[in-house]
């Protein structure tokens, strides 16, 4: 672990070993190509599978049957040839196929004649107020620590928002003896109404039957509000209370930790800094890579798999990773391709695991007041910037996201946008009367994770370089 | 705000965070073992100096960041813990060379 890439050039790099990331690299060694793994966490697993090879909670049925599923695969990535770095973090990609990427504190570059970019999503931003408080966590940030620590709340804990990762967490905090004093459940209810056409697909996938009875689960040991329409996390830098209101009752509890979700979306970041064309989805309300049929993005040679290439959820995410792979395959090694299973075995797959999918969006679609925030409720986290501030450097000229910088610096801090882009885009929009596509999102570029100045000026560099920028 | 579960049997690993004894255990994220440890470990932003605890502990919101083995602005929530580690909270924005 921690050493550099083995060789220089490769025939396909993979980045994120979550479910999409382990099936391509799988799938890609299993044909003889030369493939790289490079991801950021202690261990394979993604978020979805986090910890998996190193998770402390070893009685299998407190994480469930879905989590261990996942050992399969990274026994299969294990044993394909596929090179494997864990703790290793993609600075860069560019329209060349070249990868920057920092392990141990030293960068190296990275050529490769495919790139899979498997780098998952990251949870919707939940833009309260309070939200930015100590105390105040995402659910999967609570679950992260269950997973990979065993770490489970034990102090007044209040969990709020919608989607089926929150009931999930639930049930898995409970069955580890971890404390939940109240679930606020922020899906609007004309939601259900809408999601009733695509209810047939989705009591006929496998989510129904495992989510009513999480939810059941959950419901019998934890007091669950429904309806739940505004959400203000308060107190003296920590977390006191949490405000909530259903309909016109509004009543203020105590809280040590509020754990917030909302749904997950494409973590777009290093596409977009590849060049990658992306385009507003408006169901999802969120920024998705335009890709075809077989995850091929605008960028020749990169291919996007799982939850990155829009939300899908493990099961199609590991379809989309053997895709990705087979069409490298197809471009670098033909003859191999044969070996694999065909395109149409795929398809068919992707379907079936994409079943339902249409119903959980729909009836999870967050609500306006929680993806807009107003007044002094913090947009950006790392620049500290308000809604009000946003709105007001609109009113004196402010059009869109890249001039917003100049005004404010939001999207300027070490996250890069991850945790008010999307609430910026929308913001913006709002407030100018646009679509979120017109309105855009933020220019990014590499490094689009921070790395030293020091570690960049240590990257090996050809004569060429140099020459590129000296003088005289 | 945290409690170890039960089934936890992990070796126990040695932190030091601003000076004190910390245990943690092997495969502990730095900013889980904070988070566990029951100490104050809220850091102060650069930007107004509000107190921040992580937030994401997946590696995108950076309110985890801290000073590791003395290089500043570390993911907490991405790097390990190891024996001796040398943990410091940061309070505001990180001088230049730290």
């Amino acid at each position: 672990m921690n050493v550099a890439p083995k060789r220089d050039s490769y025939d396909v790099v993979v980045i994120g070993a979550g479910p999409a990331g382990l099936a391509a690299a799988a799938t890609a060694a299993e044909a003889d190509l030369s493939a790289l793994l490079l991801d950021e966490n202690a261990g394979p697993g993604g978020q979805v599978w986090r910890a998996i090879a190193s998770t402390p909670v070893t009685e299998r049925d407190r994480l469930g049957a879905d989590y261990w599923a996942g050992a399969e695969l990274v026994r299969a990535v294990r044993t394909s040839g596929a090179e494997i770095i864990q703790r290793a973090t993609v600075w860069s990609l560019d329209r060349h196929l070249e990868v920057g990427v920092s392990i141990g504190g030293a960068s190296s570059l990275v050529k490769a004649r495919r790139v899979i970019l498997a780098t998952g999503a990251l949870e919707r931003p939940f833009p309260i107020p309070g939200w930015t408080l100590p105390g105040v966590m995402t659910a999967g940030a609570a679950q992260t620590m269950l997973k990979s620590s065993g770490l489970v709340p034990d102090g007044r804990t209040v969990i709020a928002g919608q989607g089926p990762l929150l009931w999930l967490l639930a049930a898995q905090i409970l069955r580890l003896g971890g404390r939940i004093d109240r679930i606020l459940d922020t899906t609007e209810r004309r939601n259900y109404f809408a999601a009733l056409p695509h209810a047939f697909a989705f009591m006929t996938s496998p989510y129904f039957a495992k989510g009513l009875a999480m939810m059941r689960e959950v419901r019998a040991k934890v007091p669950v509000v429904s309806g739940v329409s505004e959400l203000a996390a308060a107190g003296d830098g920590q977390l006191a209370t949490v405000t909530y209101a259903v309909g016109s009752r509004r009543e203020t509890i105590p809280a040590e930790l509020l754990l917030l979700h909302q749904g997950v979306v494409p973590n777009v970041n290093l596409a977009m800094a590849a060049g990658v064309e992306h385009r507003w989805d408006d169901l999802q309300l969120c920024w998705s890579p335009v890709l075809d049929h077989n995850g091929s993005a605008s960028v020749e040679g990169i291919g996007i798999a799982g939850d990155g290439a829009g939300i899908g959820g493990a099961g199609a995410a590991i379809v989309r990773g053997h895709i990705a792979a087979r069409v490298a395959v197809e471009a670098l090694a033909p003859a191999a391709a044969a070996k694999l299973a065909p395109m149409a075995t795929f398809r068919a797959s992707l379907a079936q695991a994409e079943r339902g999918r249409a119903f959980l969006d729909t009836l999870f679609r967050p609500a306006r007041q929680f993806r807009i925030p107003s007044g002094d409720t913090v947009v950006c986290r790392c620049e500290e910037v308000t809604a009000k501030d946003i709105v007001d450097a609109v009113a004196i000229g402010a059009t869109g996201p890249n001039q917003l910088k100049a005004y404010r610096r939001s999207g300027m801090g070490p996250c890069q946008g991850r945790l008010c882009g999307l609430t910026v885009t929308e913001l913006m929009a709002q407030a100018r009367g646009k679509t979120p596509q017109e309105i855009g999102y933020y220019r990014l570029r590499a490094p689009v994770k921070p790395i030293t100045l020091a570690e960049l000026a240590a990257v090996p560099k050809t004569e060429a370089d140099v020459q590129a920028v000296v003088r005289g | 705000m945290f409690k170890r579960s039960d089934q936890d049997s992990r070796r126990p690993v040695h932190i030091v965070v601003d000076g004190a004894a910390v245990a943690a255990r092997e495969g502990d994220t730095v900013s889980a073992a904070l988070l566990a440890s029951g100490r104050d470990v809220r850091r102060a932003t650069a930007v107004s100096g509000a107190p921040r605890l992580p937030y994401c502990m997946m590696g995108v919101c950076f309110d985890c960041l801290v000073t590791i083995d003395g290089v500043g602005n570390r993911q907490g929530c991405l790097v390990p813990v190891a024996e001796g580690m040398q943990i410091e909270i940061q309070k505001g924005k990180r001088e230049i060379g730290r």
